[in-house]
């Protein structure tokens, strides 16, 4: 049984005991612990269960690469499922539950699934429930759905109380990995003082080293670590992060980093993540190997561990994985684990070593301890359920003939080692088979390339390959003086010394015994997440799959949250085997960032509550708030759509808002609206090119209405100019349209028309502007005084500038709503303040501030078109009977020959006309107009359709507009459209124009 | 005449620093051909500064020319004189195509203050704010997480930021968050 052990743990404090719970049970830890120690040291092995089989499955690894050790962590809101035991430290009071199985961890009914594996093979999805084809909806996909995902999903009322932020950074060099390599790196480029920033993903520095022992520079390696880090963290152009691991690399040296500030304090005022967003020039990886298992049968019973992983426990947690431990191996790493675990009093009763000669000086250490050494054995299966029982061993060149049977609780297993080079991978690095060392390692000349062709990502120690201890400095130190080289840098220090066991080749094993049969076959696991099986991957390639990408798809090898950290290599070397084609011609699947799975919380940053989005506010907005805005977005604006009084309905509050604008007097914030300053000695010029109308013959003082398309010819926005002197207009654009009409003029003035004197500024911001509408508008205006607002000073599309009521403002005669209306621009710091005057000063007429949808019906009343309603990116200005808008006089303007092309002069396009229901109902928005027949889908065939459509509180009645097939040619006749459920409601083709037809109210 | 308001009326947050709603600022944007004699000549005269180089800001209180683009600077003056500057400005240049606008109200000023200031805007801007990228005497147009932005550094503890009014809401409540102490990264000396 795993226990803690008298000595060791280099990591842990074991005078400060922590407590946490495993599926509700009470156990203790110590400060240092990962979740997994604490668990081990507890005796508990059994971690969690299998997604597909069900199987009972134990830790494998010590780090990132674990893909058994998945649990629930916290509870309520702070709930997260799928969070590896090996990479979560302990803290007190921590909350696990193991994942997938019920009713519990030891009884499992689900475990069925794994009596009847040999029916769910390679592919059972796509084979069984294609047919019959109505089964899978209604059959199928429900069973699947309720026993898919892994690990429970957070409730959904549960809300994230953690927060987040991002950090961005510019340096020289970033490493990833604060093993020795990265270290040692560190140094060469600090002391060459470039700007660096050192990225560790655990909590500690050194990497593997301290646990493998030997001597760097004469130092035991755990020295020779605190001696650097300390030297490091005396430079000030040199950075160190813990808990920070490198996510992903893309273009251009950009560079995410992954900082787990508040994973082990929850609850803490800081931030639980940090995404670190780093523009580095050069990016060295240092990101060290991971070990392989080995394929033997029942190498996934809890208790069947990496040797890596076992030594790990013991040196840097002081745990013990079993009282005997097996040792297995195809290399003289895992000496070293056999070696260690002895030297801490646990038994390691054989080491089965595949190689027919075994190892060379590491497996003379271990004999010379006394240790039984089985040189080209191996292991035929494994016995035990919840937990290794024991290991039955024969010869590995056989079919698994058992030899003996050796009781033992744990097995340590090592297959050789993977680099981890999936940081080199992600934006393009290549690789290479590397057949003496068995693994892939980045092939230096085909590195990703930054914008000006040279390599930005170099790799050092073991992730560039170089695994025996002696090389992965060596290797360090040539590949940081690279990276320098390409950041002109150069270091003096010479490369460090170390000292450690010279080691023989691995041998590549794939398959143990070399000749199992497809009884033990179809027990050894490669992907212990997914439950892909030898057998699996065998299967897939007698029935054709070649590509590994799309075994990995058919078999969902690698597709699980670890991304096949462990089983890749082995699934493709098995895949390659059943292929009979070497290694390097089935390659690899891709590489894909983050490197582990990263919290969308971190992605999301500071961007929630209330800065989830920036809110564009108006000068009035806090008043609109105030007195019953109900709020509508309209681009990142909030405008009210209308204010409510107390009980009152949005109908009720629209119906106010309309009769009382109509009789008396409205308010409207119209602040939003886009204001764009065009000058120059071309401004004329170029506005004429804009505009399908003719702005340069417009007098200083006037407004004009004009409409702006697209070079299709397709109506994009509208609004009044105002001439201010010879050089200079004023362009209103619509509330949405303000930042993209201003792009559209740059573009044309930087891209096309660079050479003609315009310049262009968005002076939206500038002005807070009120339209002031009703019969009683003047009367308000006279109230305040101090500028002559009569017809005659101030006409219909004029404007003037002047102090009224105290105020700097700008005062333009035009309308929307088809009443006496004047629009007052003001300072944008005054807006509040002239809002207020007016407010006061306009209660004798029953002022009543009115929203957008006011401002709508206001509008459709009177005919006037809304872009975004009767215009969706397909309609140009011909179709809403706006000729009148298009100058006839002007050689050319933005669109002009686009709406001469066959299609758009077709008399076939529908056109604007009004629409009157006989009923006096309000006909449905976007709805139909059907027409006889059916189309080639057997739908209804159309004949036009409602563009906008509301009540009208002014005639009582709903008036809507739409496009019909030559409308304006059919006034009079009735028909029928869709009332979206399944009937018609009848309506009269009308003009437009419902209210004041000939314009008399406006202009008075 | 009635008071002109800034966005947030001196709204302030302490945190890891001090984030301030700055108040009113004149703010003037010239828009012309920035290597002409007359152009310097007119922005010499308006402002008593020199038209600053690529990137570089030349400011002293509430009086300033920032760079903001090969072919436009913001002038920086008290509020009140803006209208004024604006119209001589707008005179000696009567002769160069160039555009003067009074931009005063449609922007938003905050002021950060604090030994931690690199560490906050870091976390909310993509910019480089090593002292050898970033130091008084420069100005950056970049954004802030979702919106557009002009920051420069006064001295070596304090930064003002510009955005536009109708965002200020947002940039206050983001630098706060920014500023909010538990969140030290300790990445910038201080």
């Amino acid at each position: 049984m795993s226990k803690r052990l008298s000595k060791g743990g280099r990591l842990t404090d074991r005078s400060h005991l922590m407590s946490f719970t495993f599926n509700g049970r009470q156990m203790m830890g110590v400060a240092g612990d990962t979740l997994a120690s604490a668990l081990m040291a507890n005796g508990q092995m059994l971690m969690g269960r299998s997604f597909k089989y069900h199987r009972p499955r134990g830790v494998v690894g010590s780090g990132a690469e674990e893909p058994n050790a998945l649990m629930g962590l916290g509870t309520g809101d702070r709930f997260e499922p799928n969070q590896r035991a090996t990479t979560t430290e302990l803290f007190d009071g921590l909350s696990a539950k193991s994942q997938n199985h019920w009713p519990s961890l030891n009884a499992d009914i689900g475990v069925a699934n794994n009596a009847l594996s040999r029916f769910l093979p390679a592919g059972f999805y796509y084979k069984m429930f294609i047919h019959p084809r109505p089964f899978w909806k209604h059959v199928y996909e429900p069973i699947i759905r309720h026993s898919a995902g892994l690990g429970l999903a957070p409730k959904a009322e549960s809300r994230d109380p953690d927060r987040y932020e991002h950090f961005h950074t510019h340096v020289d060099l970033a490493i990833v990995g604060g093993g020795i390599a990265g270290l040692h790196a560190a140094r060469l480029a600090g002391a060459a003082g470039l700007t660096v920033l050192v990225m560790e993903q655990t909590a500690h520095w050194g990497g593997r080293a301290p646990v493998d022992g030997g001597s760097i520079d004469g130092q035991a390696p755990d020295e020779w670590v605190d001696d650097v880090v300390a030297e490091l963290a005396a430079m000030p152009n040199v950075h160190l992060r813990l808990r920070t691991m490198g996510a992903g690399v893309y273009d251009h040296g950009y560079l995410l980093g992954y900082e787990r500030i508040a994973d082990h304090a929850p609850g803490s005022d800081a931030p639980r993540h940090r995404l670190w967003r780093i523009r580095a020039t050069q990016i060295l990886t240092a990101t060290g190997a991971i070990e392989r298992p080995l394929s033997f049968a029942g190498n996934d019973k809890p208790g069947v561990m990496l040797a890596s992983a076992a030594r790990d426990y013991a040196v840097n947690w002081g745990v013990g994985v079993g009282d005997r431990v097996a040792v297995v191996t195809n290399n003289d790493d895992a000496y070293r684990t056999a070696i260690t675990l002895h030297q801490m009093g646990i038994t390691v009763p054989i080491i089965l070593d595949a190689r027919p000669a075994g190892g060379g000086a590491l497996m003379q250490q271990a004999e010379a301890l006394g240790l039984r050494v089985e040189p080209g054995w191996a292991i035929a299966k494994v016995d035990g359920h919840k937990q290794v029982s024991s290991i039955r061993v024969c010869a590995q060149d056989g079919s698994g003939v058992v030899q003996e049977e050796i009781a033992c609780d744990a097995v340590a297993m090592s297959g050789g080692w993977s680099p981890v080079v999936h940081l080199w991978s992600h934006c393009g690095g290549k690789l290479d088979w590397d057949e003496a060392q068995a693994l892939f390692r980045p092939r230096a000349e085909a590195a990703p390339l930054s914008h000006d062709g040279q390599p930005f990502v170099t790799v050092a120690g073991a992730a560039d390959g170089a695994l025996q201890h002696a090389d992965t400095l060596a290797n360090a130190d040539a590949q940081a003086r690279r990276a320098m080289a390409r950041l002109a840098a150069t270091a003096d220090a010479p490369a460090p010394v170390v000292a450690t066991e010279a080691e023989t080749p691995l041998a590549p094993i794939w398959l143990m015994p070399a000749n199992a049969g497809p009884e033990l076959k179809g027990k050894a696991w490669l992907d212990y997440q997914n439950d892909v099986k030898v057998s699996d991957v065998e299967l897939a390639a007698r029935e054709g799959y070649e590509s590994v990408e799309h075994t990995k798809r058919y078999t969902t090898l690698g597709m699980a949250t670890d991304q096949g950290k462990l089983s890749n290599i082995n699934g493709l070397a098995t895949l390659s085997r059943a292929l009979d084609e070497a290694i390097p011609q089935v390659g690899t699947t891709t590489f894909r960032p983050p490197y582990t799975p990263i919290s969308m919380g971190a992605i999301g940053g500071e961007a929630r509550g209330d800065i989830f989005q920036p809110v564009r506010r108006t000068p009035m907005h806090d008043w609109h708030q105030d007195n019953g805005a109900d709020w509508e977005p309209v681009g990142q604006w909030r405008r009210p759509f209308c204010y409510r009084r107390a009980g009152e309905t949005r109908h009720a509050a629209v119906t106010r808002e309309v009769t009382a604008t109509r009789n008396s007097l409205g308010l409207l914030d119209a602040s939003t609206l886009g204001k764009i300053i065009v000058k120059g000695p071309d401004a004329g010029r170029f506005l004429d090119m804009l505009y399908t109308g003719k702005m340069s013959t417009l007098k200083p003082g006037k407004c004009r209405y004009g409409l702006m398309c697209n070079e299709n010819g397709f109506l994009m926005d509208d609004g009044v100019v105002a001439r201010i002197d010879e050089d200079t207009f004023l362009c209103h654009t619509t509330t949405g349209g303000a930042d993209h009409i201003h792009s559209h003029m740059e573009d044309w003035l930087q891209c096309e028309w660079w050479d003609w004197k315009v310049y262009t500024a968005n002076l939206t911001e500038q002005y807070a502007q009120i339209a002031v509408v009703g019969p009683n508008a003047r009367k308000l205006l006279e109230k305040l005084g101090g500028m002559d607002v009569s017809k005659e000073v101030l006409p219909f599309m004029g404007w003037v500038d002047g102090k009224l009521g105290g105020f700097p403002v700008r005062i333009y005669r035009i309308s929307f709503s088809g009443e006496l209306s004047y629009e007052i621009s003001v300072p944008a710091s005054m807006g509040r303040a002239l809002w207020d005057s007016l407010w006061t000063a306009g209660a004798e007429w029953n002022i009543t501030p009115y929203g957008t949808e006011t401002l709508h019906v206001l509008r459709a009343e009177k005919g006037f078109i809304m872009i975004g309603d009767e215009t969706d990116g397909t309609v140009i200005p011909q179709d809403l009977g706006l000729g009148w808008a298009i100058s006839k006089k002007k050689d050319d303007y933005l669109g002009k020959r686009a709406q001469e092309r066959t299609h758009m002069a077709d008399p076939n396009r529908w056109a604007l006309v009004g629409l009157e229901t006989l009923d006096g109902s309000v006909l449905e928005d976007g709805a139909y107009a059907v027409a006889e027949g059916v189309n080639a889908n057997k739908q209804s065939n159309t004949q036009g359709r409602v563009t906008s459509t509301y009540y009208s509180p002014t005639l009582d009645k709903g008036i809507a507009m739409g496009l019909v097939h030559n409308g304006p040619d059919r006034m009079g006749e009735v028909i029928a459209f869709t009332d979206g459920e399944g009937g018609t409601t009848e309506a009269r083709i009308v003009s437009q124009v419902f209210y004041d037809p000939d314009g008399s109210k406006q202009d008075v | 005449m009635s008071e002109a308001v800034s966005a947030l009326s001196g709204a302030a947050y302490d945190g890891m620093v001090q984030v301030r709603d700055a108040g009113l600022q004149g703010m003037i944007t010239v828009r012309g051909d920035m290597t002409s004699p007359d152009m310097q000549d007119a922005i010499m005269q308006a402002c008593r500064l020199d038209m600053p180089g690529t990137l570089q800001a030349n400011v002293a209180g509430e009086r300033g020319v920032l760079w903001m683009s090969p072919d436009e600077i913001l002038v920086l003056c008290p509020y009140a004189e803006a209208g004024k500057i604006v119209q001589s400005l707008s005179n000696s240049l009567r002769s160069c195509h160039s555009l003067v606008l009074d931009v005063s109200d449609a922007r938003a000023v905050f002021q950060l203050r604090g030994d931690r200031l690199r560490d906050v805007l870091a976390k909310v801007t993509p910019i480089d704010l090593s002292p050898q990228a970033f130091a008084p005497g420069t100005v950056r147009r970049t954004r802030f997480a979702q919106v557009s932005a002009a920051v420069w550094m006064d001295d070596p503890r304090s930064a003002r930021i510009v955005c536009f009014r109708s965002v200020a809401q947002y940039m206050f409540d983001l630098l706060s968050t920014a500023a909010q102490p538990g969140g030290e990264v300790d990445y910038f000396e201080a």
